[in-house]
């Protein structure tokens, strides 16, 4: 065997193990991707055609878009769309004022008692959220919050993982400056939202984003606290469109349904993609 | 300095107040809920205090088969999930074109909607009187005979719920691990490689020690995760799972609060309970384990 026919061979078996690769990797994609072009599939159907196809048919030479329109005017899905993003938005926001104070206590002042009780935040992650609903369920219900936002939003604010996270963002800003600061009369408040927060915007962003799919996605609380359809948030909306909406057989008009409540997350992904996989990376869950 | 301490606790109010009533509270609380006897959240009274609960909910049909599931659940998609994210994230570490967009579609499923996606496949599996759906199309193609995944036979249901819940947990997995496998050291494999190490013992001595506390981070999580399964099994059997056979502990845990069979938040509890010295023993379990076989750099 000389030299040559060596090399040939070793280039060979590169090339099938890099063709079995992509392979397999191409595989994976394909079933990634596949629930979602049947649902887009399916959405552009027409009633009709879908239901009058005993074989599914992998494509369309009809689409159209009146199931998108059913979807809007059979169920309340403006509605949950809507109630979705107010929660999204003010469940976040109150999380992120929260989230800053508690963060600049813990990494910037030093006070009696501040090392105690981080190590109790702390330990806190350790708590499953099913442990604790049953009392906050209890406790909204005797508040008389059901469905209303106040008690939607006000156990879903706190997340004590984005505080560690924050805190150990914050920690990284030399004390120099502070001091420089101090110096020149800036108040603790003033150095907080001049000075940290936009060195920390980064971090920041990524919570933002983390908590606004975690509000998106909700479902457990939402379901519990709210029976009245005006306070549904998406994925309960999907639910009830699921056992009550449009007769169970209206499919296309399902997926259409499917379609607009999974588009914004999508979206959001596609123009954050870096921020989201580097702050699941650092510690998200869902796993 | 005592006003420096009092402005310290100040700005962590706000976080204290929100998990003290939230999560601190209610901690105590469900453990109280869980002895008292016949408590009645009418009349908030109870009989008196006791483990009747907790034999309770371990002698319920419901929460054995609740068990029963989770249990499967936890068993089948966590080495399985686990392998198939090794086998994607060592291909995608392998290969340099078009890598970004494979991180970018496996990644996907993360941020969509669990309950929206379990409808498609819910569809995708289910067999109606006008069609069959896509899946048993193919089975039969393959020249199997068809089955209702969604309202047939135990096995059927399983199936559909672990491959939901693999392709549901994936992103995350494969994710971690590769950025596992990427800050692997260079220098270790071409060390190895001038000393002629094959392939397969190159990823034994080196890759897998290297990259084992991800792995045992991602085995800990995905116990953790899969144990309290729920959304997806709404997703693919509706809110009515005691009846769908396909119940969940967490969905046990909701349905004795609330819905059809709510309005037991004692048993409730105590069921939470045991679910928690579920995880917490498998966790503990794990940890004693991995300080045999974890290597830490």
């Amino acid at each position: 065997m000389n030299y040559q026919t060596l090399e040939r061979k070793t280039l060979a078996k590169k090339a099938v193990s890099k063709g079995l690769t992509y392979a397999l990797l191409s595989l994976w994609a394909l079933l990634v991707l596949f629930p979602f072009y049947w649902m887009i599939l399916s959405s552009v159907k027409s009633y009709s055609a879908y239901n009058g196809e005993s074989v599914p048919s992998l494509i369309t030479l009809h689409p159209t878009i009146e199931n998108y329109f059913s979807a809007f005017a059979d169920v309340a899905l403006d509605r949950y769309l809507l109630n979705t993003l107010f929660f999204s938005v003010v469940t976040t926001g109150l999380m992120l004022v929260v989230t800053v104070l508690a963060a600049f206590g813990f990494s910037r002042l030093s006070f009696k008692g501040r090392d105690l009780a981080f190590t109790l935040f702390l330990a806190l992650m350790m708590i499953p959220s099913e442990l604790v609903v049953i009392t906050n369920f209890v406790t909204i219900t005797k508040m008389d919050l059901r469905n209303t936002f106040m008690g939607l939003i006000l156990p879903s604010v706190t997340s004590v993982f984005y505080i560690y996270l924050l805190k150990e963002n914050f920690s990284q800003i030399p004390d120099e400056l502070y001091w420089a600061a101090k110096a020149d009369g800036t108040s603790d408040m003033k150095y907080l939202f001049k000075v940290m927060v936009p060195i920390c915007k980064p971090t920041l962003i990524t919570i933002t984003i983390l908590k606004i799919i975690e509000c998106w996605n909700s479902y457990v609380w939402p379901r519990l606290i709210t029976d009245d359809s005006n306070f549904y948030l998406v994925s309960n909306g999907i639910q009830e469109i699921r056992e009550h909406g449009f007769g169970r057989e209206n499919i296309p008009a399902m997926m259409a349904a499917v379609v607009v409540i999974s588009l914004p997350l999508i979206l959001l992904f596609l123009v954050f993609r870096k921020k989201i996989m580097e702050g699941v990376a650092r510690g998200g869950t869902k796993g | 300095m005592e006003k420096q301490n009092l402005k310290g606790w100040l700005y962590l109010l706000p976080a204290i107040l929100f998990l003290g009533a939230f999560m601190v509270y209610p901690l105590i609380d469900v453990l109280i809920y869980s002895f008292e006897e016949g408590y009645n959240s009418a009349s908030q009274t109870a009989f008196g205090t006791g483990i009747f609960n907790y034999s309770y909910v371990l002698r319920d049909p419901y929460f054995l088969q609740a068990l029963k599931n989770t249990v499967l659940l936890v068993a089948i998609t966590v080495p399985v999930s686990t392998g198939i994210a090794l086998l994607i994230s060592l291909g995608l570490n392998s290969i340099q074109k078009l890598r970004n967009l494979y991180q970018t579609i496996f990644f996907l499923p993360y941020v969509t909607n669990t309950l929206a996606v379990g409808m498609v496949f819910m569809i995708l599996f289910k067999k109606t009187p006008y069609s069959d759906g896509l899946i048993n199309l193919l089975i039969s193609w393959f020249g199997g005979s068809t089955v209702d995944f969604i309202e047939g036979p135990y096995w059927a249901k399983m199936f559909v719920m672990c491959v939901y819940t693999i392709w549901v947990v994936m992103p995350f997995k494969v994710l971690v691990l590769t950025g596992a496998l990427a800050s692997v050291r260079e220098d270790f494999y071409n060390a190895a490689r001038i000393d002629g190490a094959s392939k397969g013992r190159m990823f034994r001595r080196i890759t897998l020690p290297m990259i084992s506390p991800s792995m045992f981070y991602l085995v800990i999580t995905g116990f953790i995760g899969a144990f309290k399964a729920y959304s997806d099994a709404v997703a693919l059997f509706g809110t009515d799972l005691n009846a769908a056979g396909m119940n969940t502990l967490v969905g046990y845990i909701y349905d004795m609060l609330y819905g059809n069979s709510g309005g037991y938040p004692s048993y409730a509890s105590a069921a939470a309970i045991i679910l928690f010295a579920i995880v917490l023993t498998i966790t503990v379990i794990n940890l004693l384990i991995s300080r045999k076989h974890v290597h830490y750099a």
